[in-house]
């Protein structure tokens, strides 16, 4: 379709938008794609393949999959109470959910490996059971539960405020149960949506960095997370192997960047639909 | 109020009182545990060594040198992202043009990067071994380990935060306005700040806010670019790490009652601009797909 008038300001809108792009985020991402690239093959499969990096991916992922599955069943009931039933502090609490992204990452931190250590609050109650968290890959996971927190129930909340009550009254008239009305009727509706926050949460806690390196204790192939690898690296000075591993984390995000928009996609089309 | 306003209606699927009950309880406990806690324990132990402690820590020279730094980086990276979220929004929503999604694919990018594969990428770029390192080291230009590395690398971080916010909501309210304005003979500027501005000024607010919190909180990518100079490259998040691994717990605490402060600050802004319709999409909903729908 062709219009006949058109705005004004696309050179200048487009040009400061492109610069900044170019500048800001493809020269560097590029710069390390490069960086990556010259290894050679042979160098960066040695690298990027090396037991302390496949122990890496192995905690992260491991971690990032627990702080998922809690997130999914606390993210459902929190979403649920906050948009079905009135009580009391209600909107404090729907307020208090998007905290962990407003806390910085290393308060946060700091904070977590305070309260779990073991002379701390839930450290020391969690002692008499002989559970250790804090410099555990369980440290590891609540701090990724914590940061990614606010992505599940986010994204399910609208979605369930916006289900259409006669679906449930019709399958209550046809004698159904709450719970496998729930799981019949209000789940699958909730399904692309809870999706899509699953795979946001996911990525986030693949690439959280800062809450987690003070409550890990970061040991090599026990509690070593792949960005603190990638981080360790600099730091000694081996800037190919930095390049090499943080272009695994780059990979992945991009891998999980497409499943988000194709899920976020499908769970908009069902948003609009209902 | 006649009796048919108030019509019983049938309870719903979860209304079972004790469900009801049994669930808030266990959501509340859980939200006291996982997130007022962490808040709760900033504020004890930034404490528990007295306010006078409380008072000289914040008042030692590093600490102050710290938040400086830290709001100077906020008072230059915000600003220009915020310049780059308007320019970005009316590029993609007022116009039509081949790339528009790849761009907004672009400009998502940030958002699902690990902040040290920012960093480390910053240091290819400008670092010794990166692309223009000799030339820089040749100009004696510091960028690394040095200011404007750390607000490159928090511009990076925080590039969607505004742009997402006007993008859906300027997709939404089309391009009508603006062409009547033009129409009528005002420039681009004088329509962009009287027809289009008053209507994104509230969602323009919230990105502003969401990005100063995350400037002035970002840590992994700044740890990396900024070389940890205490007292010259230590912005605050930085700062609170240098103490905490000291062994300086309250120090560390009191340092980050700051930050926890900022956030509280944050949360009650974000609530009093959504009642004002800001952010009223679902969270973080790609623009690829709200383009994408509007499109049909």
């Amino acid at each position: 379709m062709t219009r006949r008038r058109v705005l004004p300001g696309l050179p200048l809108a487009l040009g400061v938008t492109l610069v900044y792009v170019s500048i800001i985020v493809v020269l560097p991402l590029g710069a390390l794609v490069f960086k990556a690239a010259s290894l050679g093959f042979a160098d960066y499969w040695a690298i990027v393949s090396s037991p302390r990096a496949v122990a890496s991916y192995r905690v992260t992922a491991l971690s990032a999959l627990g702080a998922t599955v809690f997130n999914l069943v606390f993210g459902l009931a929190l979403a649920w109470v906050l948009v079905r039933y009135r009580f009391p502090g209600r909107r404090l609490i729907d307020a208090l959910v998007d905290l962990p992204f407003a806390l910085p990452t290393a308060v946060a931190g700091i904070a977590l490996t305070t309260l779990f250590a073991h002379n701390g609050w839930f450290g020391s109650f969690l002692a008499n059971f002989g559970i250790k968290v804090a410099y555990t890959p369980l440290g590891i996971m609540v701090a990724m539960a914590f940061t990614s927190l606010p992505f599940i129930v986010r994204t399910v909340q609208p979605v369930l405020e916006d289900l259409d009550p006669a679906l449930e009254e019709a399958a209550q008239s046809l004698g159904g149960s709450d719970a496998s009305i729930f799981r019949r009727v209000i789940l699958p509706l909730l399904t692309p949506a809870i999706l899509a926050g699953v795979s946001l949460s996911f990525a986030r806690s693949l690439g959280e960095f800062g809450a987690i390196i003070f409550i890990a204790g970061n040991q090599p192939y026990e509690t070593e997370i792949t960005s603190l690898l990638a981080f360790i690296r600099l730091e000694e000075y081996d800037y190919q192997a930095a390049a090499a591993i943080a272009s695994v984390l780059l990979i992945t995000a991009f891998v999980m960047l497409a499943v988000t928009n194709l899920l976020q996609a499908r769970a908009l089309r069902y948003t609009v639909k209902n | 109020m006649s009796a048919t306003a108030k019509i019983k209606r049938p309870p719903r699927v979860g209304d079972n009182p004790l469900f009801r009950t049994i669930l808030i309880a266990v959501v509340l406990v859980v939200t006291a545990l996982f997130i007022v806690a962490p808040l709760a324990v900033i504020g004890f132990h930034a404490f528990s060594q007295g306010w006078r402690f409380y008072a000289a820590t914040i008042a030692h020279p590093d600490t102050l040198h710290a938040i400086m730094l830290t709001v100077v980086t906020a008072l230059i990276a915000v600003p220009i992202n915020t310049a780059f979220g308007i320019a970005a929004a009316w590029a993609i929503t007022k116009f039509d043009f081949p790339g528009r999604r790849l761009l907004l694919v672009v400009i998502e990018i940030p958002f699902s990067i690990s902040p040290i594969v920012a960093g480390v990428a910053y240091l290819f770029v400008y670092g010794l071994q990166g692309l223009f390192g000799e030339i820089l080291a040749d100009a004696d230009v510091k960028i690394l380990f040095a200011l404007p590395g750390i607000v490159l690398a928090s511009m990076f971080v925080t590039a969607p935060f505004v742009a997402r916010e006007l993008i859906p909501l300027m997709q939404a309210q089309g391009r009508d306005l603006e062409e009547a304005a033009t129409s009528l003979g005002a420039s681009g500027w004088r329509t962009f700040f009287s027809v289009t501005l008053p209507n994104i000024r509230w969602a323009l607010l919230y990105g502003v806010v969401l990005c100063n919190a995350r400037v002035m909180g970002e840590f992994g990518a700044v740890s990396v670019v900024s070389g940890n100079i205490r007292g010259q490259t230590n912005t605050l998040p930085l700062h609170i790490e240098l103490l905490y691994h000291d062994y300086q717990t309250a120090g560390a605490f009191a340092a980050a009652s700051i930050l926890a402060l900022l956030a509280v600050v944050t949360l009650v802004a974000k609530v009093a601009l959504e009642r004002r319709g800001a952010g009223r999409r679902p969270a973080l909903a790609a623009p690829v797909a709200v383009l994408t729908e509007n499109a049909k």
